[in-house]
């Protein structure tokens, strides 16, 4: 916990960076070759049994499977419990690789053709997925889908999957990535502090602003940010124009509209509310130049309220959290006159799990996809791994979760439908820089409202321009 | 065998030892070099091998691109005060070291405990940037858990609720990473120079102070001319290194490949490495890369000329 490696890889699990760029080149010619050359290995493989409802795709007994999953942030236990509960139902004999060197580990088994059944490909060294797609390496799971759910054989797993999840999966039009983790985004405060003290969780921008200024008082910072990383404030600002209005508002922004935030009443109603925080001198003493360890860190020894963040916090931070800390998960407070109700939250998937397509027992990998949508699967997750799946409602209620990822299952629930998720951080980076470098400073009171809505819609303006702004259209 | 023969036999030799260390050379060193001067006029995405030719439009648009220029300016004011810093300094202290003791009975010498100072000073030099990076990280760190924000908070200099966020301050950022490179390399420069001083003959600096020269006409006088060649070579290679900078800019300030606060410690390789890796950009990146390489190459160049003088035999 703690190394650089993994400090990186939760920060950008909703984006993860494509520092890859610069061997994909490579990669590329090397896949093409692959793909065109040897198909007679096709065959080769356990013999298939055969296939009834209980075994959709002809899993034979007493095969080998071979899982290889990214060892980042959220470990590798979780696969590893995976792993045992397979081979007990199926009379496997599973290997198991945990690394973060996914790249320099498997590059060369795609290569020679003999690649792993199942793989978490993820985190810095992560191979392209548009590369395996287009080098004809990924498995279409389709299948996976289409078969029946292990909780409820009448329903299909692509019914018990959150919204989202099957969009993100594909790759030119083909359903190849499951991105197994969900994440919901809002304020995260510690329960304990909040009891002391008597603060109740606000529910509008005025009762937010109203404990951060008991904060205050009470000698403790109101709001703490990751200020090296604007992407977390950026969350808030976001959000908040989401909810205050609508998701026509997200849309406009992610659409690359002219009025996204100039004329735009939310959005300027959203950037005043933030700014007000700073104005008041509610933010933790030092926050705007923290990085998202030390403010987090500083939040978990009671120096501040609040902190935004996505749900993988509390996995993040486990080693600083205080025993009886008791993390507790915030939607984003109101403004006033929001057209999303209290509840709404922002969520995402991510972490992609594939099987191969030269896999030697592809009927077991998607076998074991299938059981990672079930309920138990999932809940072993999200006790191993403190975090969300893309199962919905995935996790068995009776079973103790920490805090924040229970308090997070909740919020979830509570939300039902009312979920919403921005893609200009996916579709355009260079906008989503410019937006994080106003936040910055805005958060440091070099600049106005008013400065960051011109800012922003210049950065919008000059997205519109980009040749890829014709396709990434979202209705 | 004909001496000629001989001579074309040992010619064949060191060809051969050549022919491999040259092949190396232009493969790894030269190519990319030319491979970027080629997407350099192209809209490569650095995601794709499928790219077209654009012409001279990166070049144009960088012009006008005030992120780079702003970069540039950092670069050129780095020039400027990094090698002049270090250079003062590390020479100020290898003359305090080496010859600033008082000359009493025994002639030249350096301050009492010079010995200890020379591996003091070279001990910044042995650590990596990515370590000085983190060393640097606690001491600028923007609350009160930073070394400078707590001293200063607890001598009440400043007060515990407003710290001074250092690396997000946009006319400190830049100070405080040139402050990091001059300790990290005044150590080395001041062994450097320590060396050359003591290829300088004593009975030289004798001489001087039989003819009653001070310390500061020692220095001026005698020292410093006599070290000029060491000068101009360190001159060069931090000129190179203030042109550079990505190492700490890209993990000490905000932003992707650093840059921040709003690109006040913008240098020109995190402009290049953003547009390469993160934006996508790499045709346009790649013509960053050729503008650095020139202007890296122009500076050289005036350098050495300028500071040419006459050389000192002895």
């Amino acid at each position: 916990m703690g190394s650089t490696g993994e400090g990186l890889g939760r920060r950008d699990l909703i984006k993860r960076s494509a520092a890859l760029g610069l061997i994909t080149v490579p990669t590329m010619s090397f896949l093409s070759a692959c793909a065109s050359g040897g198909e007679e290995n096709s065959t080769k493989g356990p013999a298939k049994a055969p296939v009834t409802k209980e075994n959709p795709f002809g899993v034979a007994k007493g095969g080998k499977l071979d899982v290889v999953v990214f060892k980042g942030g959220f470990g590798d236990d979780y696969a590893k419990a995976w792993e045992a509960a397979f081979d007990k139902k199926w009379g496997t004999t599973s290997s198991h690789l945990g690394t973060q060197e996914i790249t320099a580990k498997l590059q060369p088994r795609f290569n020679a053709g003999n690649p792993p059944d199942v793989v978490d490909d993820s985190g810095a060294q992560q191979i392209k997925l548009d590369v395996l797609a287009k080098g004809d390496q990924l498995a279409d799971l389709t299948a996976v889908l289409d078969s029946p759910s292990l909780d409820d054989p009448t329903k299909k797993v692509r019914d018990t999957l959150v919204e989202g999840a099957y969009e993100q999966g594909l790759q030119g039009g083909k359903f190849v990535v499951l991105k197994y983790v969900y994440a919901v985004f809002g304020f995260w405060y510690s329960g304990k502090l909040f009891k002391e003290k008597g603060w109740a969780p606000p529910k509008t921008w005025d009762e937010f602003l109203a404990v951060c200024a008991k904060a205050k008082e009470a000698g403790i910072g109101g709001l703490a940010h990751q200020g090296k990383f604007p992407y977390y404030i950026n969350v808030v600002i976001m959000d908040l124009i989401a909810k205050k209005g609508g998701l026509d508002a997200m849309k406009a922004i992610d659409n690359l509209e002219p009025n996204a935030f100039e004329g735009n009443p939310a959005a300027l109603a959203a950037v005043e509310a933030v700014y007000e925080v700073v104005e008041k001198g509610l933010l933790m003493p030092g926050t705007n130049g923290l990085t998202h360890t030390e403010s987090q860190t500083a939040w978990n020894q009671y120096k501040a309220a609040f902190i935004p963040s996505g749900s993988w916090l509390e996995n993040e931070q486990l080693k600083q959290t205080p025993e009886d800390f008791d993390m507790k998960f915030l939607p984003m407070p109101l403004l006033a006159d929001s057209k999303l109700p209290f509840e709404a939250i922002r969520a995402g998937v991510d972490e992609p799990f594939i099987v191969p397509e030269k896999a030697a027992n592809k009927a077991a990998g998607f076998e074991f996809l299938r059981s990672m949508l079930s309920r138990e699967w999932s809940t072993i997750f999200a006790q191993q791994a403190n975090s969300l799946t893309v199962v919905k409602d995935g996790v068995d209620p009776s079973v103790k979760l920490r805090p924040g990822t229970q308090s997070a299952v909740e919020a979830l629930k509570a939300a039902g439908s009312n979920t919403f998720s921005y893609r200009y951080p996916d579709w355009y980076s260079e906008m989503d820089t410019e937006i994080q470098n106003a936040s910055n400073e805005l958060m440091a009171q070099r600049i106005q409202p008013k400065e960051w809505i011109k800012r922003a819609q210049a950065a919008v303006d000059k997205a519109a321009k980009d040749p890829n702004a014709k396709n990434n259209k979202r209705a | 065998m004909s001496q000629v023969a001989q001579r074309k036999g040992r010619a064949g030799f060191i060809t051969g030892f050549l022919f491999a260390p040259l092949a190396l050379y232009l493969t790894f060193v030269i190519w990319p070099y030319v491979q970027t001067f080629g997407y350099s006029f192209t809209n490569w995405s650095g995601q794709s091998p499928t790219f077209d030719f654009v012409g001279m439009d990166n070049y144009a648009t960088l012009l006008s691109d005030e992120v780079f220029r702003g970069a540039l300016w950092h670069n050129l004011l780095l020039l400027v005060f990094v090698p002049l810093v270090t250079i003062l300094l590390a020479l100020f202290f290898a003359f305090m070291v080496n010859a600033g003791g008082r000359g009493g009975a025994g002639g030249v010498q350096g301050v009492g405990g010079s010995r200890f100072y020379k591996v003091v000073y070279f001990f910044p030099q042995v650590l990596s940037l990515a370590i000085l990076s983190v060393l640097f990280g606690a001491i600028y760190r923007s609350d009160e858990g930073g070394l400078l924000n707590g001293f200063l908070t607890k001598i009440g200099v400043i007060d515990a609720a407003h710290p001074v966020e250092w690396l997000n301050e946009p006319n400190l950022v830049l100070w405080c990473l040139l402050l990091v490179v001059v300790w990290h390399g005044v150590g080395f420069y001041l062994v450097l120079f320590s060396a050359a001083m003591q290829s300088v003959p004593k009975d030289i600096y004798e001489a001087a102070l039989l003819d009653g020269a001070g310390r500061a006409q020692t220095f001026f006088k005698v020292t410093l001319p006599l070290l000029w060649d060491s000068v101009q070579t360190s001159a060069v290679y931090l000129g190179i290194a203030a042109m550079d900078m990505f190492v700490l800019v890209s993990t000490m300030t905000s932003g992707q490949f650093g840059g921040g606060p709003d690109h006040h410690s913008e240098v020109m390789s995190t402009v290049l490495m953003r547009n390469f890796l993160y934006f996508g950009k790499s045709g346009y990146a790649c013509a960053m890369g050729v503008v650095m390489l020139a202007l890296t190459m122009i500076l050289s160049v005036i350098t050495l000329r300028a500071t040419r003088r006459e050389r000192i035999e002895f």
